[in-house]
């Protein structure tokens, strides 16, 4: 299943181990400081799950959403919404539900959405995830602009037996690592299968997918479907954490913030925007330590990230790894059974112009 | 109602842009297997045509019927699955998949849906078989492991058409294939274009003259957005008004 | 609900959507002629209203330091735009998403760091603060009817120049063409600098106005961008026209919106501008 180099992949599950291992050598490095690094980490492991959701439809399809984030809050606010006052919501029948209410208003705001294209498309969604912020904001619903509680976690049971203890933070750390591996997996499967192959051919060239028989709407509407769901589950997790959830969960900051968490971390890799996750946060973590006017420096981060890395880091490793294309191939899952890559004598044939999508190709 | 002999036909098609006609009217019928080619000068809505024909465009009146269907309504990717295969003028491959990708992801249009999640695409080995197929018929066999962005000019058209040959169509729609091609590689493109009028119903549209004679054997002259006249290659070299309009004085030879 | 009532918002409505309309415009403008979608063009927003709020301490007058602020504006704005924006030009759509977004944050940032964060209001100068009495409980703030003329002249000033002066057709074709118009010898540079610098100059002076109405704080851009943003999807990027039409409807949408439907006023924005997108995907005039 997996095209990667290599020596990228060992690259990254050390990375995966050292991550795992955490609870295990933290307490020994940090001392005092781990419990607030454990929580640090799972948070930052929240955001890569929204990160990754995030490149299904900017990395792979090219669908450039500028307000995923409202998935996000709603995913959070659901678990709000359908946990009992002062007692635990049962994890089996509000996570689903959850993930299902965001699908579905992740599908509407898509089918709306993908009736535009370009600046247009950016806009849009930016106005959707407005909506969202200010239908929390504005309305009585759930706190307002106060925010809501969620004084008890959910359980996880089975047979009456508790099989994970969310309200341990240990446990919770890894019931989070657990739903970051399944995810990135998960949307592994789905790049290397049919329906990813011509979502990310639309995210090349949408014009000749089209011609060749596909209808583009159809796959663009699933693709929402299911970042949206994603999304949806990383805000249930968030809001689980923290036990509160407001409207800046919806709003275009948190928007913005995961996109260039993508985009810094190499976007369609998928698990770049995992590495951009970490990045992003323990540089705001470093800032914040700094000056309280980090958003100065955070600024002038982003610009000299879009500056200098058009392939985020995700494409600095993988050129360091081996592969001498400077062309990120989208969803890069190859066939087995088709012949190996080659590297052409213009390998260093530069990359397309940006990631622009082109106009509507074929006509 | 009488069966038409046409496999593949338009009736008054007209295409209108505001106040500019750029398809008056056009009837033209294509046969079976026959190969069939449009030729005209620029801007005699040639391009828009095919358009039309491939469902890229919507019509502003008139029909287009495939096999007895009225197909006039139908969007491009509908119309690709009846059957229906276009390569075109620019070359509009995906530049930055294989091109074996690019002609397996054509293929998978065999699939009744391409809506499935969980077994990879590799996996549909008859779907790969037929990338192989159309990688090998259109010359490219050797590189198929080659992003495309990457590959000359002429390589990349000839995934073009190894694209559209791997979706398996009926007819054959063919916008300037041999478009910027030089002598070399144009040669090399007609004989692929001359096999394939074998077995496809193919539909050209050139400029390169040498290239349309040696493959076509009907004709279909546009002029101005009209169909100025249509039939047999013999007939169309030999009509005066073809000549006064379009061959005579300094066809365009690109 | 009477009739003074409803032409009291609706009074509010226009002027709410023409000072949008002047922001959006220069929005619209520099998308349509220089290909760029600017995140920060709020800023601009801020900045007059900082400007105007602090010229306004230092001189003792709002009008002197509307007028003051507006050459400030314009000449960041085209300082801006020489030093960041040009190389915005050929790359594409994520990449000047995500710089202006970056943008927005060292702007925010600075203004908090040289202003403080607290929120400061702008008195209404003696010689205008005055209403006009419609009914026996109800009047009209003279304020707000001169921020609509003054808006309003504005927009047919603008129009007339885009329409008629050869500066107006260079912007035009610009729009149209970039390339072709660096061609036929026109200083394709000076005219986007002077461009942006006048979109800048455009949301200054909406900020500036607006200060004895709105709160001057941190970040009182964002809010405004996104409603422009609206008004130009709604609207047609690039067309002036449309930034018009939209923003008017825009501004009665959310003005009505907020009297009949509090809890749901910025729904109503956002449900006129998905309405539209459903009837034409490029807006109004594409």
């Amino acid at each position: 299943m997996t095209a990667l180099p290599k020596r990228l992949s060992l690259i990254l599950l050390a990375l995966l181990a050292a991550l795992a291992l955490f609870p295990a050598w933290g307490p020994l490095a940090f001392t005092v400081k781990y419990a607030f690094l454990l929580q640090k980490l799972t948070g930052i492991m929240i955001l890569a799950i929204l990160a990754m959701s995030l490149d299904l439809l900017v990395g792979v399809a090219g669908l450039v959403s500028l307000g995923h984030a409202a998935f996000f809050g709603l995913g959070g606010y659901m678990l709000a919404l359908l946990s009992p006052q002062y007692e635990a919501a049962n994890l089996w029948v509000v996570l689903p539900a959850a993930m299902g209410a965001v699908a579905l208003a992740s599908a509407v705001v898509g089918f709306l959405a993908i009736r535009t294209a370009g600046i247009y498309f950016i806009m849009v969604t930016l106005a959707f995830g407005q909506m969202g912020y200010y239908f929390f904001n504005d309305s009585k619903l759930a706190g307002g602009s106060d925010g809501a509680y969620i004084y008890v976690k959910p359980v996880v049971e089975a047979f009456g037996i508790t099989l994970v203890n969310l309200e341990s933070k240990q446990a919770f750390f890894f019931a989070v690592l657990g739903c970051l591996v399944a995810v990135y997996l998960l949307l592994r499967v789905v790049l290397a299968s049919p329906f990813g192959r011509v979502l990310a051919a639309i995210g090349v060239n949408e014009g000749r997918v089209r011609g060749l028989g596909f209808d583009p709407m159809a796959y663009k509407l699933v693709a929402f479907a299911i970042a949206g769901a994603l999304a949806g589950l990383a805000g249930f997790l968030a809001a689980t954490q923290y036990g509160f959830v407001s409207p800046a969960m919806l709003g275009w900051h948190q928007s913005g913030h995961v996109l260039v968490m993508v985009i810094l971390g190499g976007m369609g890799t998928l698990f770049g925007p995992i590495l951009g996750a970490f990045i992003l946060e323990l540089a705001h973590f470093g800032l914040e330590a700094v000056t309280e006017h980090w958003l100065l420096p955070m600024g002038m981060l982003v610009i000299a990230i879009v500056l200098a890395l058009p392939k985020g880091v995700a494409g600095l490793l993988l050129q360091w790894c081996g592969t001498s294309e400077t062309l990120v191939e989208r969803g890069a899952i190859e066939a087995p059974g088709a012949p190996r890559r080659s590297q052409g004598s213009e390998s260093d044939r530069p990359a397309l112009e940006g990631q622009t999508r082109p106009k509507e190709g074929g006509q | 109602m009488s069966v038409s002999p046409f496999l593949f036909e338009t009736r008054s098609l007209t295409k209108a842009f505001g106040g500019l006609i750029a398809v008056n009217s056009v009837s033209i019928g294509f046969r079976e297997r026959e190969a069939h080619a449009i030729i005209g000068p620029n801007g005699a809505g040639k391009s828009t045509f095919v358009n039309l024909l491939t469902g890229h465009l919507p019509a502003s009146g008139g029909h287009v019927m495939f096999k007895g269907a009225d197909i006039t309504r139908q969007p491009a990717h509908k119309v690709a699955r009846l059957g229906i295969g276009r390569s075109y003028q620019k070359t509009n491959v995906f530049p930055t998949f294989t091109c074996f990708e690019n002609c397996r992801l054509a293929a998978q249009s065999h699939l009744a849906t391409s809506m499935r999640f969980l077994r990879p695409a590799a996996a549909y080995r008859e779907i790969s078989a037929k990338a192989s197929e159309a990688l090998e018929r259109a010359g490219l066999a050797s590189r198929a492991g080659r992003i495309a962005g990457t590959m000359s000019y002429g390589e990349q058209r000839q995934l073009e058409i190894a694209m559209v040959l791997a979706t398996a169509p009926q007819v054959l729609v063919l916008d300037e294939p041999l478009a910027g091609m030089g002598k070399e590689e144009s040669e090399g493109m007609v004989g692929l274009l001359q096999e394939l009028a074998q077995v496809y119903t193919l539909i050209l549209i050139e400029h390169d003259m040498d290239a349309v004679f040696a493959i076509a054997k009907v004709l279909s002259v546009m002029v101005n957005g009209t169909l100025l006249e249509s039939g047999p290659l013999d007939q169309i070299r030999a009509s005066k008004a073809v000549q006064d309009a379009y061959l005579g004085d300094g066809a365009e030879a690109y | 609900m009477d009739f003074w009532f409803f032409l009291i918002q609706v009074l509010n409505g226009v002027q709410y959507g023409l000072l949008l309309f002047l922001v959006a415009s220069g929005l619209t403008l520099i998308f349509g002629i220089m290909g760029i979608i600017n995140l920060a063009h709020g800023a601009f927003y801020m900045l007059g209203a900082y400007l105007a709020y602090w010229l306004a301490g230092v001189t003792g007058s709002l009008i002197a330091a509307v007028l003051l602020s507006l050459p400030i504006a314009a000449a960041i704005g085209y300082v801006i735009e020489a030093l960041l924006v040009r190389t915005l030009y050929r790359r594409d759509h994520l990449d000047q998403v995500l710089l202006t977004y970056g943008l927005i944050l060292i702007f925010n940032e600075a203004t908090r760091i040289t202003w403080g964060a607290d929120v400061h209001g702008v008195p209404v100068p003696a010689a205008l603060n005055w209403s006009i009495k419609l009914t026996e409980t109800l009047s009209y703030p003279v304020y707000r009817l001169l921020l609509s003329a003054v808006c309003a002249v504005l927009a047919v000033g603008m129009y007339l120049v885009i329409s008629r002066t050869r500066f107006g057709m260079w912007v035009r074709a610009g729009a149209s063409n970039r390339d072709m118009v660096a061609a036929l010898g026109i200083n394709v540079k000076l005219l986007f600098g002077v461009v942006f610098a006048i979109g800048a100059a455009l949301a200054g002076l909406a900020g500036a106005i607006s200060t004895p109405i709105t709160s001057v704080a941190p970040g009182m851009g964002d809010s405004v961008l996104i409603l422009c943003f609206v008004v130009v999807v709604i609207g047609g990027v690039g067309s002036i026209k449309g930034a018009f039409l939209g923003a008017m409807l825009i501004g009665l949408a959310d003005t009505f919106g907020k009297v009949f439907v509090p809890d749901f006023a910025s729904f109503t924005v956002y449900g006129v501008m998905a309405a539209v997108l459903l009837w034409k995907p490029r807006g109004l005039f594409s």
